[in-house]
């Protein structure tokens, strides 16, 4: 089991716990706000943009080359982000923090 | 080669060149069909601009039958963004649960009129009834005006004989006029109300905005779920087998559909306006001059998808732009999704087979190439469960 926090652009905490799926779906299921997930996982919409502390930055992985070329072209892409549905639930990524983008 | 396949028609130019050069009505445009390209032209606002003379955007271009300013697709940030954060949440409501029972009790009630039929025409019988049906809880305007966009045909612009049909938008407008008038004397909570209430930019919405903003929320989601709606049950009709495997996993049915969607990219194209001379892959585009987003070109990027020409249910990296990209991305996706999903679910739940009898394709020309749309007619049967 590992507990992932999520904070919102209205500095919003969640606190979630999950052992599978991914972080898109953890946020859909529990309704943070500004992850949206409507293309279901496939990378195509961008809209569960998160920034990744960066202490965490290693744990999570980096990005694989579809994921950067949709992060290149958001307004709001930093060094830090992610699109979370392409990031799975593992008891390593337990105490991990995310601020959602948008 | 299969009856349900779409051929991509752009590969070879794809590969080649990257771009396609067409006349339309003595405007040229520049198709741009790569993923890459596609995408920063999409993202790149200020350079391509959508704020044209109303029309001139769509190809084929709109000038010459339509005054009114499709909102807020015809304009550019920052004004833009200003009407999507008042019409979001609104057009977000497919994801609501009784919306969504809504919906389904539509799609069974469609399903239920043509089952028995030995054999039916899937768009006149089944796609375009459910589509105008399902804009009705869209607008959350009263069922029975389903009945008056059946009537009007499967697009809102153009007519069997005629890709534009100046005549053929004035019932529309005529709907529309009227139902502003109706909807000013007696409000209620549906599309027309919450416009006539609303302020964008601390003004109120002009008439004119509110017509602009109908029309689009037609013509956009008109031929578009139509013809998705069709070939996805022209496909299912060719291969039982996805029809077993989606009923056996319906965790794929999400994947599933962003794959018929990327696969069919029901809308070709849109056009953008360039502010400047400027460049897409190295060929010039000339300030004024049209470019064209071909999404339905960069879904079949063989530099992006694995075998691209192939529909792969549960493919997991699908990075499609069928529902456009960046600001202007699709307004009624939500609602596409949404219906798409409950469609495969009552299929899966009530058909046990469907087959294809006979069907004539709907063909775009595009210069010289031809593009497999979808159907003008789709004769099918179905089997369902005893």
């Amino acid at each position: 089991m590992a507990k992932i926090t999520f904070i919102t652009r209205n500095d919003e905490h969640y606190i979630l716990e999950a052992d599978s799926g991914s972080l898109m779906e953890l946020a859909v299921q529990n309704g943070v706000d500004g992850i949206d997930g409507d293309c279901g996982g496939v990378c195509s919409c961008a809209t569960c943009h998160v920034h990744v502390n960066t202490e965490h930055m290693e744990k999570v992985g980096a990005a694989s080359e579809i994921e950067q070329d949709m992060l290149e072209l958001d307004d709001n892409a930093t060094a830090q982000s992610r699109l979370c549905c392409q990031i799975d639930v593992s008891d390593e990524l337990d105490g991990l923090v995310v601020r959602v983008a948008r | 080669m299969s009856r349900s396949s779409h051929p991509d028609p752009f590969a070879e130019l794809r590969a080649e060149r990257g771009v396609y050069d067409i006349d339309d009505q003595n405007d040229p445009v520049k198709m741009v069909l790569r993923l890459k390209d596609v995408r920063k032209c999409a993202h790149n606002w200020k350079q391509y601009s959508s704020e044209a003379t109303p029309g001139r955007i769509v190809v084929p271009s709109e000038v010459d039958i339509r005054n009114t300013r499709q909102i807020p697709f015809e304009l550019d940030p920052p004004l833009h963004g200003d009407f999507r954060a008042l019409l979001d949440p609104w057009f977000k409501r497919p994801s609501q649960a009784h919306y969504q029972q809504r919906l389904r009790h539509i799609i069974v009630a469609q399903l239920e009129s043509v089952q028995l039929k030995s054999t039916f025409d899937c768009i006149r019988d089944f796609s375009l009834p459910l589509q105008s049906r399902a804009l009705t809880v869209l607008m959350n305007v009263p069922a029975d005006e389903a009945e008056t966009f059946i009537s009007w045909g499967t697009h809102v612009f153009r007519s069997e004989n005629d890709p534009l049909d100046a005549g053929k938008a004035e019932q529309l407008y005529a709907y529309i006029d009227q139902k502003i008038d109706e909807k000013i004397a007696q409000p209620g909570d549906d599309l027309f109300s919450l416009l006539l209430n609303a302020k964008v930019a601390g003004k109120q919405i002009s008439k004119e905005e509110i017509k602009g903003i109908i029309i689009l929320t037609f013509a956009g989601g008109r031929d578009t779920v139509i013809n998705m709606v069709t070939n996805t049950l022209a496909y299912l009709a060719e291969h039982p087998e996805s029809l077993e495997r989606l009923r056996a996993e319906p965790e794929i049915r999400g994947r599933a559909i962003e794959e018929l969607i990327r696969y069919f990219s029901p809308l070709t194209h849109m056009g953008r306006v360039a502010r400047e001379d400027a460049q897409v892959c190295e060929h010039a585009v000339a300030q004024d001059s049209r470019i064209s987003l071909c999404w339905a070109s960069a879904n079949r990027d063989a530099s992006v998808f694995e075998h691209p020409d192939e529909v792969i249910l549960d493919r997991k990296l699908n990075p499609h732009v069928a529902f456009g990209f960046a600001h202007h991305n699709c307004l009624g996706a939500t609602h596409a999704r949404t219906l798409m999903q409950l469609l495969l679910d009552v299929v899966c739940e009530r058909v046990q087979r469907i087959d294809f009898i006979d069907a004539q394709e709907n063909i775009e020309e595009w210069g010289e190439l031809r593009r497999k749309v979808g159907y003008h007619n789709l004769q099918l049967s179905l089997q369902v469960n005893s």
